[in-house]
């Protein structure tokens, strides 16, 4: 399977502070990766760096080609969309203009209404309120909206930073099951950055584990699972 | 009553000169979250360019099109080349930036062009309005125009990609950018953009207060205080703004004794913060909720 | 009309400045002291005077650095107070034959109540709104200067004239000379309060107003009381600076007090290194010498050669002399280590 991203010896700043030291990985297409660690361990470092958001050094290369100094723009443009951390919903503007913003690079405009109604698809409460401030949309809504903004990309790899963030149980599996059918039905390679650990290795087929700022731990999210070493040493369950 | 109703009248002719800086300012205020202190000065230099062209044979309107070019072109090019370096700086240096630009212009305005006061043409004549004493024809010429630019600048934000685009790099620049936006850009478009509305305000009201270097200094204050009266994140609060700072200035100047022109603007300012102790975000603005 | 509120989560407008930096290093502070204490042993009479008023504008400046850098609070309106000072101190002295050395606590006091009092409805402002009030207040005082009921005070439009003091106790010194040391003991007692002052716990809650105010209030800062506190300290420094030009410049007029002026103080924070005291009598030097320079670079474009040098300045060191002194001080840590 051919490798999508691959990630050589990343080290990431902040100021004068080293938050990660020497990071490695790599994904492959098609595939659903989680990247699990506990609070202060570089996860969202980890996703910020590959989007130009933090000072780094390291070869980052997204389908063959490395990234370089590509401002955050150019990097989103090649195909890969972020969720960020807290959503970054643009709360003062509707549903469907925040839809309409996660295509705003693409050249294609045709293919862009057709796009949200998939969306609505996926999400059908979002078509409820597509006219609606997204400030006033629930947590969970919100989330739902952030993906669908971010597959309005048509991207060929989504980073999700801790979807499952305040939000209810049922309401993250929901979430989770949605993800995974993206995956799988429309092709999106997926890496998602999470505390809740349980539930992330159901969703994906590869982990690894980071743990101030470096990778300790890599494989098939079952064998992790699996593992109660690795789970109680690393996951805290 | 009669007096106050003309007041009222005069104080709207006033006013459509604050109302279209405080678009101006509003617009750069929506790019870039800040306020520049040398839009007047750009006005003003943009107005100059036309007359110049004016006065090498240029017709109104030829002169008035490639003004407006210069200004959105000029505007855009001091963006990229003057404060993009800037843009990590703290935002009070970038506060001395403006107000060093706003020395350059200014003084390179009064070094080519001199400090007399020269006459400014108006397309739209200076006759009685539908026979009206009160207002001139060219006084609702800059009205309609003032709306004319409103209603341009909201369709332009509500219904457009590259609107959409820049409200959205200004409310989020960083989820912006996360959405493919080169929020540079949009910022360096900002003051194309807010260039170009001034330099329409310069160009509306030279006619009514004579083409002099200075001529802006008053009214970007008053359009500041106009602006924030209406509340910086609406534009629609500007063009209100600006009517209500004309009819302050002229009801204050008619009816309270002892106000010499020089008190008008301090007292027109001290109104609009009495207003913003009341409503601190203006107001049409949107109250804002801060997050510790 | 938007029902979603938006939300602001800002980083602070104003960066602090550590503690351990907020002062130069003690052989720093004992050099730059001897040097303006034997300065005007050396250079002539106009000079002195020039260095009297650079001590004098960068007391203004650190009134502003105080309250800016230090609470938070924008203000373009420090002309006024500077104003109130100046005009207070001419008004005793001539009208009243007040001692001159007796109408600076005078002075303070008055301007410190007054910005403690502006402090209040100030209390509701803050940002780009609070800037444009202040400057209201620097806008209005010109004109409220030359109203025609406070004329046989204030001289109007032509001001007043203040007769130059003598060095006490018939020391053989020029006036200038005297005037120079007054200033400069002054200057120093007040420059040492104030980093005392935010060095002490009165600082701390300013600066935790600065960084964070919902946060400071959270914790129990009494957010109006320090605001309207910071304000009336700032006042009242740059009142007593008033009352100092006016006793050296031995003349006060309206004009001389306009926003020009409160934007020029403005400046020289920025030059200077916001937040950073020491700074201020760089930015006062800046705010001093720079126009004359420009204008003997080029008389008809005296403002654009200021503008460019301005420029220059904020390009090379954005965050003011602060950042020079820090680029010193690890040159000299290199050096020391090697």
């Amino acid at each position: 399977m051919k490798t999508l991203l691959n990630v050589k010896d990343l080290r990431a700043y902040y100021g004068q502070v080293q938050a990660l030291h020497g990071l490695s990985f790599s994904l492959s297409e098609g595939s659903l990766t989680t990247l699990l660690g506990a609070n202060g361990a570089g996860k969202t470092t980890t996703l910020r760096a590959i989007c130009n958001m933090v000072r780094s050094t390291g070869a980052i290369e997204f389908d063959g080609q490395p990234l370089g100094h590509r401002s955050t723009e150019n990097i989103v443009r090649l195909g890969i969309a972020h969720v960020p951390q807290g959503r970054g919903t643009f709360t003062s503007m509707t549903v469907e203009e925040n839809l309409q913003l996660g295509a705003i690079s693409r050249k294609d405009k045709a293919d862009i209404a057709s796009d949200i109604e998939r969306m609505y698809g996926h999400f059908p409460v979002l078509k409820q309120r597509h006219t609606q401030q997204a400030g006033t949309l629930s947590g969970g809504e919100q989330q739902m909206l952030a993906v669908a903004r971010a597959l309005m990309l048509r991207p060929r790899l989504m980073l999700l930073d801790e979807p499952s963030f305040g939000l209810a149980p049922l309401v993250v599996r929901d979430l989770f099951r949605i993800l995974g059918k993206i995956n799988r039905e429309e092709k999106v390679s997926i890496l998602v950055v999470e505390q809740n650990a349980q539930l992330a290795l159901e969703l994906a087929d590869q982990a690894y584990v980071i743990e101030t700022g470096r990778i300790v731990m890599s494989g098939a999210a079952k064998d992790i699972a699996n593992n109660e070493d690795v789970r109680k040493s690393y996951l805290g369950y | 009553m009669d007096l106050f109703f003309n007041q009222i009248l005069a104080g709207i002719s006033t006013g459509a000169i604050y109302a279209c800086m405080a678009l101006a300012v509003v617009m750069i205020y929506q790019a870039i979250d800040h306020l520049n202190f040398a839009q007047g000065e750009m006005a003003t230099f943009s107005t100059f360019v036309s007359w110049q062209l004016m006065q090498w044979g240029m017709s109104y309107w030829a002169a008035f099109v490639i003004s407006l070019v210069f200004a959105f072109v000029g505007g855009l090019a001091l963006e990229r080349v003057l404060f993009r370096p800037l843009a990590k700086a703290p935002i009070l240096t970038n506060v001395a930036g403006f107000i060093a630009l706003f020395a350059i212009i200014n003084s390179s305005t009064g070094l080519i062009w001199d400090f007399t006061i020269k006459q400014y043409p108006t397309p739209f004549g200076s006759a009685p309005f539908l026979g009206s004493q009160l207002i001139s024809t060219h006084q609702a010429g800059m009205i309609g125009v003032t709306l004319a630019l409103l209603l341009a600048l909201y369709f332009f934000f509500q219904y457009t990609r590259i609107g959409l685009a820049m409200r959205a790099s200004a409310a989020l620049p960083e989820s912006a950018r996360l959405v493919g936006i080169n929020t540079g850009w949009m910022v360096s478009l900002g003051w194309g953009m807010a260039s170009a509305i001034g330099a329409v305000g310069g160009m509306l009201i030279a006619p009514v207060v004579f083409l002099e270097p200075n001529m802006m200094v008053g009214v970007l204050l008053y359009g500041f205080a106009a602006a924030v009266l209406g509340g910086l994140s609406s534009p629609l609060g500007a063009v209100v703004g600006g009517f209500l700072v004309g009819i302050m200035e002229n009801l204050a100047g008619t009816y309270i004794p002892g106000i010499g022109n020089e008190l008008k603007l301090p007292i027109a300012l001290f109104v609009i913060v009495a207003v913003l102790v009341v409503k601190p975000a203006g107001l049409f603005g949107r109250p804002i909720v801060k997050r510790v | 009309m938007s029902a979603v509120e938006e939300v602001a989560t800002e980083a602070p407008a104003i960066e602090a400045v550590p503690k351990r930096a907020m002062t130069l290093g003690t052989g720093t502070s004992l050099v730059m002291l001897g040097l303006f204490i034997v300065a005007p042993l050396v250079v002539k009479n106009f000079v002195t005077f020039q260095l009297t008023m650079l001590l004098i504008y960068g007391l203004a400046v650190l009134a502003l650095n105080i309250l800016t850098g230090g609470s938070g609070q924008f203000s373009l309106g420090q002309s006024a107070f500077y104003a109130v000072g100046a005009y207070v101190s001419a008004i005793l002295m001539e009208t009243y034959g007040v001692n001159y050395a007796l109408t600076l606590p005078i002075s303070g006091i008055l301007c410190f109540v007054i910005g403690f009092l502006f402090g209040f409805p100030a209390l509701r402002l803050s940002g780009i709104y609070l800037a444009l009030a202040t400057f209201a207040l620097a806008a209005a005082m010109p004109q409220l200067l030359k109203l025609g009921f406070l004329e046989p005070w204030t001289g109007g439009v032509q001001g007043l004239v203040i007769d130059k003091p003598d060095a006490p106790f018939g020391l053989p010194i020029s006036q200038d000379m005297w005037l120079y040391y007054f200033t400069l003991v002054i200057a120093i007692a007040i420059y040492v309060a104030s980093v005392n002052l935010l060095r002490s716990r009165s600082g701390r809650a300013f600066m935790a107003i600065r960084d964070n105010e919902i946060a400071a209030s959270a914790m129990g800062v009494n957010v109006a009381l320090y605001k309207t506190l910071a304000f009336g300290v700032s006042a009242g420094i740059t009142g007593i600076a008033g009352s100092l030009g006016a006793i050296v410049v031995q003349f006060v007029a309206p004009d001389s007090f306009s926003y020009n002026f409160a934007i020029q103080l403005f400046l020289g924070m920025v030059v200077g290194g916001v937040g950073w005291l020491p700074g201020s009598i760089v930015g006062a030097a800046f705010i001093i010498f720079v126009p004359n320079i420009s204008e003997s670079i080029s008389k008809g474009l005296s403002g654009a050669v200021f503008g460019v040098l301005l420029f220059v300045v904020i390009y090379l060191v954005p965050h003011g002399a602060r950042q020079v002194a820090i680029v010193c001080q690890q040159a000299l840590a290199k050096w020391r280590k090697r």
